[in-house]
């Protein structure tokens, strides 16, 4: 089985430098490029080969790169930016590449640095990922001292300066606009949209957002081809996908497979299955933010199309396994304590509304919670939903909540005091008296 | 024309509008937090959710933004669907989970826009049962209070303040329902315009301090329409009274003038009028205290005694009193009450206003220029709201960006993500650092005659055919200027007294002249700043200048004077009004306030203050403003045209004949009687109340001097009546003493009374502007200006003659005195209040970090300043940015009179 992305990560958790990575054909992707093709080509062959993005929204890359403007006319600025800012829990993978393989990325980004003419680009790096930031900056130094970054790329009219932003470390980051804000000293909120960034993004400037993995494919692509990049999938997108596992499994950890993969191989073969004396409940598909899906789904292809069907995303194809000793709402209370905080505290409902989600779990799991509290997380879960809110966050945020509550409903019932519990078999719904204050 | 269906209802819209500017325009309640009409939409707050449907079968339909979506004709909407309804309550009840609930004691409380919309949702019960957040409150200065834990995180506070002012310290930091606003450590917010944060926020965590120190709710305010006299841009304001104290200043709508901002000095200026500065009761020099009409009699024996009676008028005293005066004393006799160099300078300006190819731009007008050349003026000090204006202008170049990729103009912050560091061009020449610099395109630092150089050369490159400095490989900075003066479709040339300098003025004059004749006789916009509320009413009423009036009196002409609302000594040198003063046998000075010149008058009369009284003034945009009497002050006090008019036995029973007899008498003024409606305005048969209907307690105010009601004082004068009964909608703008409007308690119900959301007044704009250019079809010339010009003996020659004089003079030890303004301390009446004088800087003496250095000058050290009169030791302020060769003094600031200095220099060692 062909894996491209993987093929130079060691098992010892050592780096590929530039000799190494050039040995395995590292640079021909982007010297194919720059010799043979137009960037109106690298497009075209990108949107052939189905790559879609691997950040969690599975946007057809090469669409995205088409709605720059080009030519005559177009603004003579263009930035390409490396979204590196990986914080979704859970989620581990562009680590894995950047620390294992950077020039892989480096020359990912170059070419697609090409395919948009932009002749600046910027990493934007999670600030947490030291080892990452160390290698990258290694790999640069080499990749430009080599050539391959740079005036004149191969000798070709192409150049490109590439740039390691790191973080300050805000979830908000992992969002494309409010990276952009972050990375021109501003305060890390979304931006309105339209304008998109493809049109004015960084600096005002026709902007292109692409994440690392994403990125990391374009070298093989350019390479191999788009029918031989189709093949790799075992659905209808193309390519293969790093997947991860985290939870009590016997071998939790990131594999690269076939896009399409089904969750019953990623978690029974390659994680080995559940841990002694553990059962599985569920597992979030594709990191924090995404619904949970259920045992029962396990055989769902992990692809973006087949995900969604179930009823969940496959965002960054990093499951987060639930086991039957593992209890449900703490987990759910996890993860919103960490969205309410992560909330930049621009718009009203995410703001205020993830901490009072967050507020009422806790009062449940300490035993101060009410019937109607499980209403009124409900009716948030609603209010916090897609088109409600500012970004994507607030609406990602309640996906784990909202499917929680229909799956799980009875670990939050047990949670609730006697009395409401009589007063929930009674049927009242409003048993706890007077609400003004 | 476009429409929408709104509930089933079709309504006429502009299409491209946000839908909820629409909404409140077609007078719908929508309630919404982070919008507001000056600050256009970001989408933050998501409180002005409505459900728009796909098309005439959806009825699902699905939530929407109103401030973020474009009206499009035959779109289809409801406000009152129960989602959108429950959505738009949600908001409510999340954003009040951490607020205090804390009305009864919030400043805010009666006129809060977050009370307003809470009822206007419909939320009253409480879900949220967890801890609040709290912040700790920073202490801001001494305009605004700060409670940080009302706050709901609309944003409006730090778009306003940066984004709309240029103000940096005033931040948000944190994040999630952690946000705070506030600087980065306590301190005085730096920017002029921190006031309007009280208006902006929509709730009470901005509150004006000075309000605090005698507070009262807003229904128990007694209001007048009134104008700012602190500067001479004649913004509209709406001052508060109770209990005989003047309480606070609030913002009032102009559509052509301040829009919905006032500046700092404006609003915290008003404490003079319950100052302790106030000359309450008239003084009889080395006698005791006479009664009203004592001292009435004591004023008309003077006047008839008089061998020779002069009059002093004044540039911060009504049209009225002025007219009042020179009728009084004969208009030979008459003298306007500024320095020479500023008489000469408002001469040449109001001759180049009234004849020549210019055309006053209001502040409206300025915020649309396309490109600003500000000469020598700094504006931010002198003229504060006219560079708020430029700021805006600036901004346009934004605008066209995000036309080019179809955003609409409202959509604040995709506008300012497209248009970054697109501006329209503007010029700043000036011999000081000033605030507008972080904005310009092109600077010149030099002194004042550089200045006219720069301004003389760019008129040249005018003149020019062909492109402007084209010929040049690189041009310079006037050739640079000159060219985007022509490109521009709305030039706009500022200048003003502030440097001092006639040169200057004569010099902008004359780009203005021939910058028309390029534009084929199109008149070009320009903004003289000018020193006080009344200065070109004065100019236009003409006089002569300050030392003829001295001259008059040594010379034996004239053994009486009458100074109206001024101390001489801001206006001339100390020895020459000694002089003057003790020369005149008889003198008589009329004011709101105590100074060094009433001090030594026979007779000081005491002169109500502006919220005390009726008047007109004519800002520096032309434009006649009556303001109102707001309270009636104790009856020891009376309107200056009162005593002037008793004493000379003039026959005017109100201050409508007063103004009626100056439209009369003088051309210029024909028009002032339609500044306002007249005393005998009824709107179906009624007065207009100052209270508002909620007024409480008036039968019990004096209940501790007598149980028995007060009779209510009746208004001869005005169209207002003092009491909380009478005519309660469709006031005309100019008789609109405070915003109210059903459901909407907060200023933000200014939004009720527009034509258009951000337009202007429906009624009118208050005002009438006198003067507009001449017959522009005869194509004005050059040639004609400089006649105008001539005629206040200032033409382009002179300038030149200018340059080369004090080119000579320049020495190594000598450093010229420039004027400093600060707005805040260089204004008289506001320096007096607490507040602004709090701000206000101690004296010194300013020279540049390379004169400095040069002449071993350390900053502290105090040195001597020796003037014509007085010896000063001023302790060194090293200003960088300052113009080398110059010795900056901080005009105005209490014992720091401009007259003082001006034209002389500093040598060093002495």
């Amino acid at each position: 089985m062909d894996r491209p992305l993987t093929r130079n990560i060691q098992p010892n958790g050592s780096v590929t430098r530039l000799p190494e990575y050039l040995q395995t054909g590292g640079y021909e992707g982007l010297r194919k490029a720059l010799a043979d093709h137009s960037p109106q080509m690298v497009q075209q062959l990108v949107k052939d080969a189905g790559l879609r993005g691997r950040g969690g929204s599975g946007f057809p890359t090469g669409v995205k790169w088409n709605l720059v403007p080009l030519g005559d006319g177009a603004p003579a600025i263009r930035y390409l930016v490396v979204n590196g800012d990986e914080m979704e829990p859970g989620t581990f993978k562009d680590r894995y590449l950047l620390e294992g393989d950077p020039h892989q990325l480096l020359e990912g980004a170059a070419i697609a640095a090409y395919a948009i003419q932009a002749s600046t680009a910027y990493i934007f790096l999670r600030g947490e990922y030291h080892e990452a930031a160390a290698r990258l900056r290694d790999a640069l130094a080499e990749a430009r001292q080599a050539g391959y970054l740079g005036e004149h790329i191969g000798g070709s009219g192409f150049s490109l300066d590439l740039h390691l932003h790191t973080s300050a470390g805000r979830y908000i980051c992992g969002e494309e606009t409010a990276l952009i804000n972050s990375l021109e000293g501003r305060r890390a909120t979304p931006r309105a949209k339209p304008p998109f960034p493809q049109i004015a993004g960084l600096w005002g400037k026709p902007t292109i957002v692409n994440n690392v993995e994403t990125l990391c494919n374009l070298p093989h692509i350019l390479r191999n081809g788009a029918d031989w990049y189709r093949g790799l999938g075992r659905g209808e997108d193309g390519g293969t996908k790093l997947y991860g596992v985290s939870g009590r499994v016997k071998r939790p950890g990131l594999w690269e497979l076939p896009i399409g993969t089904s969750a019953r191989e990623i978690i029974e073969e390659h994680a080995g299955g559940m841990q002694e004396g553990y059962r599985l409940k569920g597992f979030l598909p594709g990191g924090a933010s995404t619904d949970f899906l259920l045992p029962a789904h396990l055989d769902v292809a992990m692809d973006f199309g087949s995900v969604a069907k179930a009823g969940s995303r496959l965002g960054t194809g990093t499951l987060i396994v639930l086991d039957d000793r593992t209890c449900p709402v703490r987990m759910v209370l996890n993860l919103e304590q960490f969205f309410a905080q992560e909330s930049c505290g621009w718009c009203t409902p995410c703001r205020d509304g993830l901490p009072w989600a967050a507020t009422l779990l806790k009062d449940l799991v300490e035993g101060r919670g009410r019937r109607e509290d499980l209403a009124t997380l409900e009716r948030l879960c609603g209010f916090l939903g897609p088109g409600n809110t500012f970004c994507a966050l607030a609406p990602g945020a309640m996906e784990p909540l909202q499917s929680a509550l229909k799956y799980f409903r009875e670990d939050f019932e047990n949670y609730l005091p006697p009395q409401a519990l009589a007063d929930a078999a009674a049927g009242s719904l409003l048993a706890a008296g007077g609400r003004h204050g | 024309m476009a429409s929408i269906e709104v509930d089933g209802r079709r309504y006429p819209v502009t299409p491209g509008d946000n839908l909820l500017k629409a909404c409140l325009e077609l007078g719908l309640d929508l309630p919404y937090f982070c919008w507001h009409p000056a600050l256009g939409a970001v989408g933050a707050c998501r409180q002005c959710a409505v459900l728009q449907y796909q098309n005439a079968e959806d009825a699902k339909g699905r939530l929407v933004m109103a401030c973020m979506t474009p009206v499009a004709d035959g779109m289809r909407v409801s406000l009152q669907a129960a989602a959108a309804r429950e959505f738009r309550a949600g908001i409510v009840e999340l954003l009040m989970t951490n607020h205090p609930h804390d009305c009864p004691v919030c400043e805010e409380g009666g006129e809060c826009h977050l009370q307003d919309m809470t009822e206007m949702t419909g939320h009253t019960a409480r879900g949220y049962r967890g801890t609040k957040r709290t912040h700790r409150n920073q202490e801001l200065g001494p305009f605004i209070n700060h409670e940080m834990n009302r706050c709901i995180a609309c944003y409006r506070c730090v778009r306003y303040y940066q984004d709309y002012c240029g103000g940096h310290d005033l931040q948000v930091f944190g994040a999630h329902n952690h946000v705070y606003f506030g600087r980065q450590e306590d301190g005085a917010l730096d920017n002029e315009f921190s006031g309007n944060l009280v208006e902006v926020c929509p709730t009470g965590v901005f509150t004006d301090k000075t309000f605090s120190k005698h507070y009262t709710r807003k229904w128990d305010l007694q209001s007048a329409p009134s104008v700012c006299p602190h500067c001479a841009l004649g913004c509209n304001t709406s001052p508060g009274e109770r209990y005989g104290v003047l309480r606070r200043v609030v913002n009032r709508y102009h559509g052509e003038v301040n829009g919905y901002f006032l500046c700092d000095r404006g609003r915290f200026g008003y404490d003079f009028v319950n100052g302790a500065a106030r000359l309450r009761q008239s003084r009889i020099r080395n006698q005791p205290p006479l009664g009203v009409k004592g001292l009435a009699n004591l004023f008309g024996q003077i006047v008839r005694n008089a061998r020779g009676l002069i009059g002093i008028g004044s540039p911060r005293a009504s049209l009225e009193a002025n007219f009042a005066l020179r009728e009084l004393v004969g208009p030979e006799h008459f003298f306007l009450g500024v320095a020479d160099s500023v008489h000469a300078m408002l001469r040449n300006i109001a001759n180049l206003l009234q004849y020549g190819p210019l055309r006053t731009a209001s502040l409206r007008e300025a915020e649309q220029a396309d490109a600003v050349l500000v000469l020598g003026e700094d504006v931010s000090n002198t003229a504060p709201r006219l560079a708020l204006a430029l700021r805006q202008a600036v901004r346009a170049g934004q605008f066209a960006a995000a036309d080019r990729l179809r955003i609409p103009r409202w959509q604040d912050a995709a506008v300012r993500t497209v248009g970054q560091g697109m501006t329209h061009p503007l010029f700043i020449a000036s011999y000081a650092p000033t605030r507008l610099d972080d904005i310009a395109a092109g600077m010149l630092r030099g002194g004042p005659e550089a200045i006219a150089s720069l301004a003389l050369a760019v008129a040249g490159h005018l003149a020019e055919t062909g492109a402007p400095g084209e010929a040049a490989a690189e041009p310079d900075l006037a050739g640079r200027i000159a060219a985007a003066l022509l490109a521009a479709e709305r030039p706009l040339i500022v200048c003003g007294t502030g440097c001092g300098s006639a040169a200057v003025v004569a010099a902008a004059g004359r780009i203005a002249a021939i910058l028309a004749e390029r534009r084929q006789g199109r008149p070009t916009a320009v903004h003289f700043a000018l020193p006080e509320c009344n200065s070109l009413g004065l100019a236009l009423l003409g006089g002569g200048p300050l030392s003829a009036a001295f001259a008059a009196v040594e010379e034996g002409r004239a053994d009486s004077v009458v100074v109206l609302e001024n101390d001489l000594y801001r206006h001339a040198p100390k020895t020459a009004v000694d002089a003057f003063l003790a020369r005149a046998v008889h003198s008589v000075v009329l004011d709101q306030v105590r100074h060094a010149t009433a001090d030594q008058a026979e007779l000081a009369l005491a002169a109500s203050a502006y919220a005390e009284s009726e008047g007109t003034w004519i800002s520096s945009e032309g434009r006649a403003q009556r303001h109102f009497q707001v309270f009636a002050p104790a009856e020891t006090i009376r309107p200056s045209w009162c005593w002037l008019a008793e004493a000379g036995a003039l026959p005017w029973p109100d201050i409508d004949t007063v103004t009626a007899a100056c439209a009369a008498a003088l051309p210029a003024f024909s028009a002032i009687p339609a500044a306002a409606p007249a005393a005998g305005f009824r709107l179906a048969g009624r007065k207009i109340p100052r209270q508002p209907h909620r007024y409480s307690g008036r039968t019990a105010m004096l209940a501790q001097v007598s149980v028995h009601e007060p009779k209510q004082r009746v208004d001869q004068e005005s169209a207002l009546a003092f009491s909380m009964e009478g005519a309660l909608g469709s006031h005309p703008p100019a008789l609109n003493p405070f915003s109210w409007a059903p459901g909407w308690n907060s200023c933000q119900s200014v939004n009720q009374f527009q034509e258009e959301i951000g337009g202007h007044l429906a009624g009118g704009d208050p005002g009438v502007r006198l003067i507009e250019p001449a017959a522009v079809s005869n194509g004005p010339t050059a040639g004609s200006v400089a006649t105008a010009a001539a005629d206040a003996g200032s033409t382009g020659d002179s300038v030149t003659s200018v340059l080369v004089e004090s080119q000579e003079e320049q020495a190594p030890n000598r450093w010229r005195f420039v004027p400093l303004h600060h707005v805040f301390g260089g204004d008289e009446l506001s320096a007096l209040a607490p507040a602004i004088a709090e701000r206000a800087p101690a004296p010194f003496l300013a020279v540049s970090p390379e004169d400095a250095a040069r002449a071993g000058l350390e900053a502290g050290q105090e040195v001597p300043v020796a003037t014509q009169g007085a010896i000063f030791r001023l302790p060194i302020r090293i200003l960088p940015g300052l113009a080398s060769g110059l010795a900056g003094i901080p005009a105005g600031l209490p014992g720091l009179a401009w007259a003082e200095f001006e034209g002389g220099w500093w040598e060093y060692p002495p």
